[in-house]
């Protein structure tokens, strides 16, 4: 599966679809896509990377663990839902306030936090096992 | 109550888990003095409950609590009438000893803080357990009592013996914690009361329920358990593995009272009827005369003691049961004396183990030079045990005696029981206390002399209790004896037996347990012998009935698992896919619930065309000739699925539906190519019809069942109202992702939790490496 060419354009590729994922990610409140789908994505990319160039060279651009991310995912998204408590209201309420960036309005919610730790859960696990199946290939 | 006092009776209860909190940091900054600073914990709290003996013994109660979970009608409540209230002093007054015997029992243990946290968290839940009005308060507290017992027993956790006690009396008592709280659920249902203080008004609601006899019986088995009544009574002994502090502490003192407190505390709304008056005291008089035969078989000065212990229990429970207001008072003044003599005997057994390194009483003798200060106190504990006149447990016995009589045969029964048990009770009381001192001396493997003051301050307190308590009899009774009783009997009673011996049967009972007592104390050596003639002949107990239950269990689940989990994954398929199939076929046959045949839809051609695609994609799969074809051939499949999804309309469902499939024929290669399966296909003939015909139900019971589905009326409430609402309350225009992350966030918060529990499950798996090597039919063919 080494060929030069999936070689030579894995890494843009890889690139490309993460990129695309986190579009994904982020678009999902009103247009197609969301965590899940984006999370998928982005496992889909670091399957391609491993296959292509070794798993070795993806763990070292993931620096963390996937096991980890997956883990700070769900983290991220129970943090979510508790920020509820807070405010008096029941667990996993969106709550949701107004931020300007660059002089644009952002609307950020713990709804979005929610659906990004949907996003780390889906692309740990997943990039996690298939990392793990293909350092055995190779092993 | 003021809601000053109600907030220190709290403070109080809590008090004990503090304390457990901080002794590891107190011991490693003062060591052993540890004790000192630990003790003043149960004391304070000693004091507290000191102060509340007026008000109780003017007949009132003292009630309070918080709300704990109110969506469950469910408080953390308390309530303080002279039965509770004596066993608050008991456990926090003998606590306070024991706090103190600990630290000098395991000066230097490197463990010590760990176990002044276990003894004081036990406390905790000792306190809790007999303070606690509401069921679940009750519940939460006695099996928080085993759980530290557990740790406690098994403190020396290196030896198997401790292990292997500690776990006994875990699931002894934890199985009766079972039956314990679906009795009180019964009792819930039943009365409608979900505290003791509101259980205690219902009368008679609980004795005519139709439910009486179950609510009893599971009763029983949860205090019968915890108080270990013949023939659960083996964990006790065993218990004796623990530190001497513990045995003292929980298993004389207070725990294993447990049972007998839950058993007097219901006595006036389960007791008085037929079953009550013929069980308790069958059960009781049965674990009295077996406890007293079987102490008289050891010669280890604690299991001596421990099975006296379980006598005494019998006796608590015989009496209890034995239904007149005599026999509670009874019952009331020997549970008090014995908690004062027993906790004593096990101190001093404990002291004469520490400084002679021996507690075989074959091998000791003539340490009354040496351990002046230990004699008495076993003397005076002893004497209270005996029964002799101006001590405590005098009072008791001529109670038990007044309370038994001759009237009938019954009642006669029962005190030729009484009569044997504490006679053979006096015999091993002193046997302890005398032994080890008098005589000439024996050479121990330590050298014997008396211990710090740490040691002995708690014998000879509650040695000399056992003496005051009796000697002013009447502010004894006035605080204790009589609300006590009171409670228990459910209604006034006053105490009033003293030290002043009246002429009349009691006495004549008393003198005749004495000289009982005297004469089996001097065949002591014979009767043990015998005893183990006896017993050698038997040779079956419930103890290892308890170990064969515990062998026949695992064989049990050894073969179960055996048959069900032989590992092999086709096995496990096969399995998993025909009770699916199943599952889904015999309903719909069932319930005639078969879906009628849809019409031919008007579909564009291009949708034909895709559809096509799929079918050859399947078509494909079987047909491959190697595997990598048949799962590329699948994802084919799929992606004409994902296509259709498309082209009717769910874009996120076909977009999921991409990815899912191109991940799944990656992992699967890759799978494929870990295992190195052959490429090719060699099942047998037989088995690929098997695997065909599994396939085609599988399909056609989810084709028919979907069918079905659409064809059931469709009720589109919900549809709807998340097409009104996905834009006004969450914002967002994608209802499906609305609704994933927003509308139903918890049950997504949930899958993740699973996908990220399956990503470990399955990292584990593949990071296995195989040990035996691979069977024939995943080698290259």
């Amino acid at each position: 599966m080494r060929t030069l060419i999936f070689r030579t354009i894995a890494p843009y590729l890889t690139s490309l679809m993460v990129l695309f994922s986190i579009f994904v990610l982020l678009r999902g409140h009103n247009d197609p896509g969301g965590g899940f789908i984006g999370g998928l994505i982005a496992a889909s990319a670091f399957a391609i990377y491993g296959i292509a160039c070794g798993v070795s060279p993806v763990r070292r651009a993931l620096y963390f663990h996937p096991m980890a991310i997956s883990g700070f995912g769900l983290l991220l998204s129970t943090l979510a839902g508790w920020l509820s408590f807070f405010f008096e209201v029941p667990f996993m309420t969106g709550l949701w306030t107004k931020v300007s960036v660059f002089g644009l309005p952002v609307d950020i919610s713990t709804v979005l936090f929610f659906d990004i730790g949907v996003y780390l859960v889906v692309v740990g696990s997943i990039t996690s096992i298939a990392l793990a199946l293909e350092e055995r290939e190779h092993g | 109550m003021t809601a000053d006092s109600q907030w220190l009776t709290f403070l109080a209860l809590m008090l004990p888990f503090a304390a457990a909190a901080t002794a590891p940091l107190l011991t490693r900054l003062f060591r052993h003095n540890a004790a000192w600073v630990l003790a003043l914990a149960p004391a304070l709290i000693f004091l507290h409950f000191a102060g509340l003996l007026p008000a109780v013994a003017d007949g009132r109660t003292v009630a309070g609590g918080y709300s704990w979970i109110s969506s469950l009608d469910v408080d953390f409540s308390w309530y303080l009438d002279g039965l509770s209230l004596t066993f608050a002093l008991l456990i926090s007054g003998i606590g306070t000893l024991i706090v103190l015997y600990s630290g000098g029992y395991l000066k230097g243990h490197e463990h010590q803080g760990r176990f002044f946290s276990f003894i004081l968290m036990f406390m905790g839940s000792m306190l809790g357990l007999v303070v606690a009005d509401s069921f679940l308060t009750l519940f939460v507290f006695w099996e928080l009592t085993s759980i530290t017992s557990f740790l406690l027993i098994g403190f020396d956790h290196t030896r198997e013996a401790s292990r292997r006690a500690a776990l006994q009396a875990l699931i002894v008592t934890g199985m009766g914690g079972l039956s314990l709280l679906a009795g009180l659920l019964v009792i819930w249902n039943v009365t409608g009361a979900g505290s003791m203080s509101a259980l205690l008004e219902t009368g008679d609601a609980l004795r005519q329920a139709p439910l009486y006899m179950a609510a009893l019986l599971l009763i029983l088995g949860g205090a019968f358990t915890k108080s270990a009544q013949f023939p659960f009574h083996f964990w006790l002994p065993n218990a004796m593995e623990a530190p001497t502090p513990v045995s003292a502490y929980l298993h004389s003192a207070t725990m294993v009272k447990a049972g007998v407190y839950l058993v007097m505390r219901l006595n006036p709304v389960l007791g008085e009827t037929g079953a009550w008056e013929t069980i308790l005291p069958i059960f009781g008089g049965t674990t009295l005369i077996v406890g007293t035969l079987l102490a008289v078989r050891q010669t280890d000065l604690k299991l001596m003691l421990a099975y006296t212990t379980v006598a005494s229990l019998g006796l608590l429970v015989m009496l209890t049961g034995f239904g007149s207001e005599k026999a509670v008072e009874a019952a009331v003044l020997y549970l008090v004396a014995h908690s004062m003599f027993k906790g004593a005997l096990f101190m001093v057994a404990g002291l004469v183990d520490h400084e002679s390194g021996t507690r075989d009483i074959t091998s000791l003798g003539g340490l009354r030079a040496a351990m002046p200060i230990t004699f008495a106190a076993a003397v005076l504990a002893a004497a209270s045990m005996g029964g002799l006149p101006l001590f405590f447990g005098f009072l008791a016995k001529e109670e038990i005696y007044a309370a038994l009589g001759f009237s009938n045969g019954w009642s006669s029964l029962l005190t030729l029981v009484a009569l044997i048990g504490n006679g053979l009770m006096f015999a091993i009381g002193f046997a302890v206390a005398l032994k080890p001192f008098l005589g000439a001396k024996v050479e121990t493997p330590k050298h014997a002399h008396e211990g710090p003051v740490l040691l002995w301050l708690g014998p000879l307190v509650l040695g000399g209790l056992g003496l005051i308590a009796a000697l002013a009899s009447s502010v004894s009774h006035q605080f204790v004896s009589s609300p006590m009783s009171s409670a228990v009997a459910g209604l006034p009673v006053t105490v009033t037996i003293s030290t002043v011996p009246h002429v009349g049967l009691p006495l004549l009972l008393s003198v005749v347990t004495v000289a009982l007592g005297i004469v089996a104390f001097l065949m002591l050596d014979r009767g043990r012998a015998l005893m183990a003639a006896t017993l050698q002949t038997i040779g079956w107990g419930p103890d290892k009935g308890f170990d064969q239950a515990l062998r026949g269990l695992t064989r049990f689940s050894f073969g179960t698992t055996g048959v069900i989990q032989d590992g092999r994954l086709d096995h496990y398929m096969m399995a998993t896919f025909v009770a699916l199939a199943a599952s889904l076929l015999i309903p719909l046959f069932l319930f005639g619930e078969l879906p009628s045949l849809p019409a031919i839809p008007d579909a564009p051609f291009y949708e034909w065309v895709v559809l096509l695609i799929g079918v050859i994609g399947l078509g494909a799969v079987i047909y491959a000739r190697d595997r990598l074809t048949a799962i590329v051939s699948l994802g084919i499949q799929g992606f004409s699925v994902a296509l259709l999804f498309m082209l009717l309309g769910a874009p996120d469902l076909s977009f999921t539906q991409f990815m899912v499939e191109t991940l799944s024929v990656v992992i699967l290669a890759l799978v494929m190519t870990r295992l190195r399966l052959s490429p090719t296909d060699h099942r047998p003939t037989g088995e690929k019809i098997s695997d065909v015909l599994v396939a085609g139900l599988c399909g056609t019971a989810l084709g028919l069942m979907l069918l079905r589905v659409t064809q059931v009326p469709f009720n589109g409430e919900l549809s709807e109202f998340f097409a009104q609402n996905s834009r006004v309350i969450a914002h967002g225009r994608n209802i499906v992702n609305v609704i994933i992350v927003d509308f139903r966030g918890t049950d997504t918060l949930g899958e993740i939790a699973v996908v990220m529990i399956t990503g470990l499950a399955i990292l584990a798996l593949v990071r296995i490496r195989a040990v035996k090597p691979a069977r024939a039919t995943g080698k290259e063919g």
